[in-house]
Order: C-alpha cells, then sequence, then structure tokens
C-alpha cells in the first residue's frame, strides 16, 4: 500500500510542476504584458515595475523563482493589479468561504446522491425509483448557473425565505442556495450511478448466497451490497471534485459570496494574470491531491486491484 | 394428428424468408432505436431546436441588433412578449427583440456544441485508435500525457486562455477542442485493444497493410458505434460548457451572444419583472439539452442492448 500511495505521488508531483510551468508559459506567450495599458507607461517607471516584479530576468531564473517561492514559502507573488496585496492575501480571503460551501455542497451530493440510488435500486419499479430517475434525468439538464437563478427567482425573490446573496459564518441561511445550486447536477448524477451499480450489485451471486443463509435484509444491503456498489461513485468522486470547484466561480459571482471564484474572474477581467495563475495553481494542486485520495480509497476497497 | 400443412408452408416460406433477408446489426439498432419513445421525442425536438436556428430568423421582425426606442426605459410594461409589437419574445432590457436574439444565440450555441464535440471526435479517436493499436511504451507514455492532461481543472485553463490570447470565437472553439477529446481517446483506445487481436486485423497485418491504414480503414469504423453515442453525449457536455464561460461574461462576446449569455441577461435583470427575459432562453437550452440526452441515450441503448 505505502508503495502504492508513492508511485501515485510520483505521478502527481510531475503534473503539479508541469501545470505550474504550463500556465507560466501561456502568460509568456501571451501577447502584451501584464503592464500594457491604453496609456503607455513612461519608459523608465517601466523599467523600475518590470525590475520589482523581476520580469527582465532570464526566463528560467522567472520559472524556478516562482516554483521555488510556491513550494518552499507557498508565496504565490504579488498581484499585478494590487500593488498592495499578494496573491496569498487574495486567496486566503476567498478560501475559506468556497471551502465551507464546497465541502458542504459535497457531502450533501454524496450522501443524498447514494441515499437515493440505493433506496431507488433496493426498490426497484416502485414510485421511488421514478421519482429518483424523474429528478436524476431532470437535474442533468439545470447545472449549477441555471439552478442559481431559479433558485433566487423562487426563493428569494417569490416567497422572500432566504437572503439572495452574500456570506456569513454565522448564519447558515446564507449557505443553502449556494450548496443546492452547487450539489444538485451532482447528487443526481451520484444517484444515476448508484442506482445502477446497486442493481447489478443486488442480482449477483453473493447476495443470493447471503439471502439464502437467512441474513436479515439491512444487513444484506449495508454489507455486502452497498460496498462493492460503491466503487463506480468513487471513481466518480474526482470529476464531481473538479466540477465543483469549477461551479464555486459561479457560486461566487452570482450569490456574492466572496470565496476564491470571485477573485479568479475578477483577475480574469483585470488581466491579473499572478492572481489567476495563483489560483489555477493552487485549484490543480487540490485536484491531484483529491485524486490521490481517491485511488487510495478505491485500492483500499477494491480487494481486485493490485497495488 | 393431423399437421395443418397450411400453416407448415407458411411457417417454412418465412423462415427462408427471414434467413435470405436477414437483419443486420445496424438493422436491429435502428428498429430498437425507433421504438424508443424517449430518443424519438429528443430528435424530434432537436430537429425542431434545428429549423428554428436556421429559419427563425425569417421571421423576426426586428435584427438582433436594432434598439426599439418605443420600448426603452420601460421594457417591464412594453417590451412585453406580443404578437403585435412584432416581439414575440418580448425584448430585453436594453429594447432589443429577444426572438432575434434567441436565434442567434441559438446558432451559435448550437455551432459551440457541434464544432467542439467535431475536434473531440476527430482528434480523440485518432489518439485514442493510435495509442490502443501500437501499444507498448508510445501507449503508456501518450495515455499517461491523457492522465495528466484529465487532472488539470480545464475550466480554469480555458478561462485563462480566453483572458490571455483575447476572447474570440476561433480561441473559444480551440480551447474547448483542446480538452474535450480526452475522455473521447480514452474511450476509443479501450475499444481498440478489444478490436487490434481479431482475426480481421490480423489478416490485414499478414497481407502487409501498413499500420496507418489498419487504424483508418479497419480499426475506426468498427468504432464509429461509440463513438457515435459519445459524440452524442458530448454536444450538450460542449455547450454547457461554452454556456458556463458566456455566464460568466468571458465566453462570446456581444454583439454575438449565446444561450448562456442570454440566461446570465436574464438573470440579472428578473427582479425588474421582465422574467420573460430569463424565461425563452432557458427554455431552449433545457429543451435541447434534454433532446440530446435522450438521444445519445437511446442510441447507447439501440447499439449495445446488453448494457443498460
Amino acid at each position: 500500500m505505502f508503495a502504492f500511495v508513492l508511485r501515485r505521488l510520483a505521478v502527481a508531483i510531475p503534473t503539479l510542476l508541469l501545470l505550474i510551468v504550463f500556465s507560466f508559459a501561456l502568460m509568456h506567450l501571451a501577447p502584451g504584458g501584464p503592464f500594457t495599458a491604453e496609456r503607455a507607461l513612461p519608459p523608465q517607471v517601466l523599467a523600475n515595475l518590470e525590475a520589482k516584479y523581476g520580469l527582465n530576468d532570464p526566463l528560467w531564473l522567472q520559472i524556478w523563482n516562482y516554483i521555488y517561492g510556491i513550494v518552499v514559502h507557498f508565496d504565490f507573488g504579488p498581484s499585478f493589479v494590487y500593488p498592495d496585496r499578494t496573491v496569498n492575501q487574495l486567496i486566503a480571503a476567498g478560501f475559506p468561504v468556497t471551502l465551507t460551501y464546497g465541502a458542504l455542497s459535497f457531502v450533501a451530493a454524496v450522501v443524498f446522491g447514494v441515499s437515493l440510488g440505493a433506496i431507488a435500486a433496493i426498490r426497484q419499479n416502485s414510485w421511488v425509483d421514478y421519482l429518483a430517475v424523474g429528478i436524476s434525468i431532470g437535474a442533468q439538464v439545470l447545472p449549477n448557473f441555471v439552478m442559481a437563478p431559479l433558485l433566487v427567482l423562487v426563493l428569494t425573490l417569490w416567497y422572500g425565505l432566504l437572503p439572495g446573496g452574500g456570506w456569513s459564518f454565522s448564519d447558515p441561511s446564507f449557505w443553502i442556495m449556494p450548496v443546492i445550486a452547487l450539489a444538485t447536477s451532482y447528487m443526481a448524477s451520484i444517484a444515476r450511478i448508484t442506482r445502477s451499480a446497486m442493481l447489478e450489485v443486488l442480482g449477483s451471486n453473493h447476495i443470493r448466497t447471503a439471502r439464502a443463509k437467512g441474513m436479515p435484509e439491512h444487513r444484506v444491503i449495508l454489507r455486502h451490497a452497498l460496498k462493492p456498489a460503491m466503487l463506480p461513485v468513487i471513481s466518480y468522486l474526482g470529476p464531481v471534485f473538479v466540477s465543483m470547484i469549477t461551479g464555486s466561480v459561479v457560486i461566487d459571482i452570482y450569490f456574492s459570496t466572496g470565496g476564491i471564484g470571485k477573485a479568479f474572474v475578477d483577475s480574469a477581467l483585470n488581466r491579473d494574470y499572478a492572481v489567476m495563475m495563483g489560483v489555477t495553481i493552487l485549484v490543480g494542486a487540490l485536484t491531484i491531491l483529491f485524486n490521490l485520495i481517491v485511488d487510495v480509497l478505491y485500492a483500499w476497497i477494491d480487494p481486485k486491484i493490485r497495488y | 394428428m393431423v399437421i395443418d400443412q397450411d400453416k407448415m408452408k407458411s411457417l417454412s416460406d418465412r423462415m427462408v424468408e427471414d434467413e435470405v433477408k436477414g437483419r443486420s446489426p445496424w438493422a436491429d439498432a435502428r428498429k430498437r432505436f425507433l421504438r424508443n419513445r424517449a430518443a424519438m421525442l429528443g430528435l424530434t425536438i432537436l430537429v425542431l431546436v434545428a429549423v428554428f436556428a436556421v429559419i427563425g430568423g425569417q421571421f423576426a421582425q426586428w435584427s438582433n441588433e436594432e434598439l426599439d426606442f418605443a420600448v426603452m426605459g420601460q421594457v417591464a410594461q412594453a417590451g412585453q412578449p406580443s404578437i403585435a409589437s412584432g416581439h414575440y419574445f418580448g425584448t430585453d432590457n436594453l429594447g432589443r427583440d429577444l426572438y432575434a436574439r434567441v436565434v442567434q444565440g441559438t446558432q451559435i450555441s448550437l455551432m459551440v456544441g457541434v464544432v467542439g464535440a467535431a475536434i473531440a471526435v476527430i482528434v480523440g479517436t485518432l489518439y485514442g485508435a493510435t495509442a490502443g493499436y501500437v501499444g507498448g511504451r508510445t501507449d503508456q507514455l501518450m495515455m499517461r500525457t491523457v492522465d495528466i492532461l484529465m487532472s488539470i481543472p480545464y475550466m480554469f485553463v480555458l478561462i485563462l486562455l480566453l483572458v490571455m490570447f483575447g476572447r474570440s470565437m476561433s480561441m473559444l472553439f480551440l480551447g474547448i477542442g483542446l480538452i474535450s477529446w480526452l475522455d473521447m481517446s480514452r474511450i476509443v483506445r479501450g475499444q481498440t485493444l478489444s478490436l487490434k487481436n481479431r482475426e480481421f486485423i490480423e489478416a490485414a497485418r499478414a497481407t502487409g497493410v501498413p499500420s496507418w491504414k489498419i487504424i483508418i480503414r479497419h480499426i475506426v469504423p468498427n468504432l464509429l458505434g461509440v463513438v457515435a453515442v459519445y459524440a452524442t453525449l458530448l454536444v450538450p457536455l460542449m455547450i454547457l460548457t461554452e454556456s458556463f464561460i458566456s455566464f460568466l461574461g468571458l465566453g462570446v462576446q456581444e454583439p454575438l451572444t449565446s444561450w448562456g449569455a442570454l440566461i446570465s441577461e436574464g438573470a440579472g435583470t428578473m427582479n425588474y419583472g421582465t422574467l420573460w427575459q430569463l424565461a425563452f432562453p432557458l427554455f431552449f437550452f433545457v429543451i435541447t439539452l434534454f433532446g440530446f440526452f435522450f438521444v445519445g441515450d437511446g442510441l447507447r441503448d439501440a447499439l449495445d442492448p446488453k448494457d443498460r
């Protein structure tokens, strides 16, 4: 197991470095520098700026300094647009918010998705099953950027139940709509995957054996059916995680929650490359880490996987 | 016991006939597809939406760039959908005809979806088939690359690309094309691996057909089923991707528009009592996605009846 984790790490670290180098290269290939403005700066000012941000160094040194800063000091450098703020500060301001509703959405999607899918499979062709299938088909066409306005329309504008935007760590009523908007379509996908996996497992021989020896049904389901049925769900968690991080951009913009998605889009509109790269790399690192966890979890649950 | 001669005759006739006619797997698949009600509904929706995109503009009373000054400033009252004013879907907040805008948005969204999927099909199929057919170290290297690319949060990279190289349609196509082929190449590789040891490939190899020709002439045609299914499911994903970016205001730029941009506008103005600005684009968006998902699922069931 330990060797397996090491081997996965051996792939993960180069991937991350590649992402850093790739985004760095993109920045240099882009036409115009970060200080190209409509009103041209005096050459002396430009030279000073470039010296301050190290843009005159040879390219390899710039990349080295950037990677060194990230790896050793966890420092993404200064923002190009807000001279008094570093990328770290901008990210640190938004990250706790994103993490809070992101984690809640993730848990909600998995818990409700798996329960819905499992119940649908156990009671196949009952009304619960049809309801679950109906929800999962319907939710497929309701991505976060459609759910968000619809939720605000119904819950805020029509019924006035919840605040239509903003964020507060102490008041969960601000959390509800972001979580629902972000979680719905993934919950539906997880439910669909769980249902079909569960149906397959419930038809297999070891379940028949378990029932034949008189094991109580709840034990059959919980101990013998659910665990193998979780495998396709677990391998789907990696993509869900990525999509949720991506979706958080929409949530941050639409609900003004102030997470890192806001920093990302603002920097995209301001051409603040340093912040964009910082967010991209951070998100990439999280993704790679999460995929690593998923792989290990998968190997741990599935005895057929040799590592 | 008396055997009914007539009946036996008709049975034997029918059996002979059956044998002569013989149904190909494709004919079987078509029959299953035609019998699938959800898939046929999806296909009908898609045809209607496509017709709307192509000839819908002919019926517009206003162009998509024209401002209706009679409506300006009182959009909530005067800009409502009505046949009389020529604004079938109402106007947007600037007084532009929403019908013309929806037609245009439909054209662009469908185009992005189809072009994105087409890039994925071409690149993904060739890449996956090559990796699978060549095998060995090349395969390892190629698929490792795909693994690495897949673990990158592509939406962020796509936005990075769009911002750094300017937001244009061609950049959008390139960006979406860059990422969409990854899944396709994996699926195609898997299929190729199971194809490449079959007799007909061996026969081709034995007669000295070069590898690239085997891939193009013998492997790729046999992948068509899988590729078709996956491409149908890929189109809505491309539409979703584009809409997502346009919703953030980073995709298609004015005066062009797309469903995502229209939904974003409608969502921004819905507390002014102009709900139609959200409803019409959303309606087309949702039914088209439904259509593609239904047709894709139907195709999969039709081509692969055992895997449900």
